[in-house]
């Protein structure tokens, strides 16, 4: 049986500075995160003990040197919030790590709470500024200039299920699911192949297939084995070969279907070997064909479209779910799945409410008919920009959704509750619960652990390594019984 | 404390795209910044059944007219926002590489 679905995303914006020429990108984003204050606002360390990032998941230790930042500056980049997400500095980028979720429709309402948090950052964040410089985020993954950031998917998977078995499945799976979650490009970084437009974000930096870097070579599976949980239970795949989605309908999907082939791979369910001869050639080849009709080789040596390999996963998903009894959410980002699969292949711009890439160029070439320009127009690579601006007023994502031009999935409502409260299913509640009722005594957070700084300067620090533990069902009752971090940990027996 | 952790009662088992919350405290207006807020029916079309065929034929082609001078005004508020200087901004923005 496939363990339950626990899962996340962490998303690194783009910033820049209008009108400071000496803009300097980190100490940006430092002002950025800083910028954010939430009431009760405590000094929290991230704890950084029990990560090792240089873990392979093919089960070696790479050699290299571990970043652990001094105190300070420990407090400077990172901040935990209520809703038991992260948001931090990583790099040269602000960072929204989402809390677990536990299903795509909370991931919809979670990751969409980070682009509120960051918008209010950024507001913050101006008024500190001098007259006329301006800082302005994009939720985007490329600079056009061959510079990328990443929109990483985080998913929990039973570690009984040999990495092989994981990879071999996702390598066609990832390399052609942009079809239908690609944010859409103006142009090409790829410069043996330039193009006009394509479908995904990122599909240009893949050039390789397995390997454990996200910056340099990076790989189509990425293989950091840091599960975060219990390692001897859990692995965590943790996936870098998607795009920042605006569309809450695409991001819906994204997560939604990924998290089904998962529990298909753990259960033994892929029944089709759809192996590509070359995964990294064919990520970029899907990317550039917006007609979805080019052929693409198989290991052996068939030929099979972008859509037909989605479809042998869509027909693999429909018998795998004849005989199991689905949740609503999974209902329904199955029956979403498979119409979105129907509509490309009848008239993928038909899509052009639900899926970013579609909604981007169609709002493009609207725009470039009207006002008579081509696609190597600065105007043009602006739109595109411009759709992944944080700024409600001037996004133009935002835009199209005030106007009731995109399918939502969620509420207003709902994503302003999650701004200030973690989900109630998973360890996050926990972890943001102890921040909201204790923040003068949390001492340091990582997700599997948060510890507590006590009155006679002793530090105690409770695991949390099962990640569907913590959650209002088991510990609801006894923080409320708790008045202080000291009282929780004597009513927890320690 | 305890109406600030106030419990978000999603009806679990029914269609997730009609969800709603409720014991909301005040919600931040994020989409309050920009002009209007209209909400547009999107591909609305059907008739009502009543009147002849000439008149169904006036009514779509009013429709058409309606929704193509709804898409010019969006495009021209696009426009609007749109940054100036497209060319010198886009040139400007360059990131590190991060991950």
């Amino acid at each position: 049986m496939a363990i339950p679905t626990v899962m996340g995303t962490e998303v690194e914006y783009g910033i820049m500075v209008k009108n400071d020429p000496d803009f300097d990108p980190i100490s940006s984003c430092v002002l950025i995160v800083n910028a954010y204050r939430e009431e009760p606002d405590g000094q929290i360390l991230w704890d950084y003990d029990q990560e090792n990032p240089l873990a392979d998941a093919r089960g070696f230790q790479v050699e290299g040197e571990k970043y652990t930042p001094n105190q300070q500056e420990n407090i400077a980049r990172n901040k935990t919030l209520i809703n038991g997400a992260r948001y931090y500095v990583d790099h040269a980028h602000p960072e929204y790590s989402c809390p677990e979720v536990t299903n795509a429709r909370d991931l919809v309402i979670h990751e969409k709470a980070g682009e509120r948090i960051i918008e209010v950052s950024r507001r913050e964040a101006n008024s500190l500024l001098p007259d006329g410089v301006q800082m302005l985020i994009y939720k985007n993954n490329s600079d056009r200039k061959g510079n990328s950031y990443g929109c990483h998917e985080n998913y929990l998977m039973d570690r009984r299920t040999p990495f092989k078995k994981v990879v071999e499945p996702l390598l066609p799976f990832f390399s052609t699911r942009q079809i239908w979650c690609g944010a859409g490009k103006v142009g090409s970084e790829s410069r043996n192949h330039p193009c006009d437009y394509q479908l995904s974000q990122r599909a240009d930096f893949f050039e390789t297939e397995v390997a454990l870097d996200t910056m340099v070579k990076r790989p189509i599976v990425n293989t950091r084995d840091e599960p975060h949980a219990d390692r001897e239970k859990y692995r965590r795949l943790h996936v870098i070969v998607g795009d920042s989605n605006m569309s809450e309908y695409t991001i819906y999907l994204r997560n939604g279907v990924t998290a089904l082939i998962l529990s298909m791979i753990e259960d033994g369910a892929i029944s089709q070997d759809l192996t590509l001869r070359d995964p990294v050639r064919t990520i970029r080849e899907v990317s550039h064909d917006l007609s979805l009709k080019h052929e693409l080789t198989m290991d052996d040596g068939t030929t099979r479209t972008a859509l037909q390999i989605q479809e042998g996963f869509l027909e693999m998903a429909l018998a795998y779910t004849s005989s199991r009894s689905l949740d609503a959410v999974q209902k329904d980002v199955l029956q979403k799945w498979q119409e979105v699969i129907e509509t490309l292949g009848r008239d993928p711009m038909e899509l052009d409410s639900k899926i970013d890439w579609v909604i981007k160029k169609r709002l493009i070439e609207r725009f470039m008919s009207r006002k008579n320009l081509d696609w190597g127009d600065a105007k043009v690579q602006m739109l595109d920009l411009q759709y992944h601006d944080s700024r409600p007023e001037k996004g133009l994502y935002y835009l199209l959704e005030r106007q009731g031009r995109v399918e939502r999935i969620v509420t207003d409502e709902e994503i302003e509750h999650a701004v200030y409260n973690p989900p109630r299913d998973t360890r996050a509640f926990f972890r943001g619960e102890c921040l909201r009722r204790y923040p003068g005594e949390v001492f340091g957070v990582n997700w599997d652990s948060i510890s507590f700084g006590l009155e006679d300067e002793s530090i105690k620090r409770i695991m949390m390594s099962e990640p569907l533990k913590g959650t209002s069902e088991f510990v609801e009752e006894l923080l409320e019984r708790s008045e202080t971090a000291a009282a929780l940990l004597e009513n927890m027996g320690s | 404390m305890a109406t600030f952790i106030r419990d978000l009662k999603r009806p679990r088992g029914e269609d997730p795209g009609v969800g709603q919350v409720d014991g909301q405290a005040d919600p931040i207006p994020f989409y309050m910044a920009a002009g209007e807020q209209k909400q547009k029916s999107k591909g609305g079309g059907g008739g009502d059944g009543d009147g002849e065929k000439g008149e169904a034929g006036q009514k779509l082609a009013d429709k058409g007219e309606e929704l193509k001078e709804e898409m010019d005004e969006l495009l021209e508020e696009i426009d609007a926002v749109l940054e100036e200087n497209a060319e010198e901004f886009v040139k400007n923005y360059v990131q590190r590489g991060g991950e």
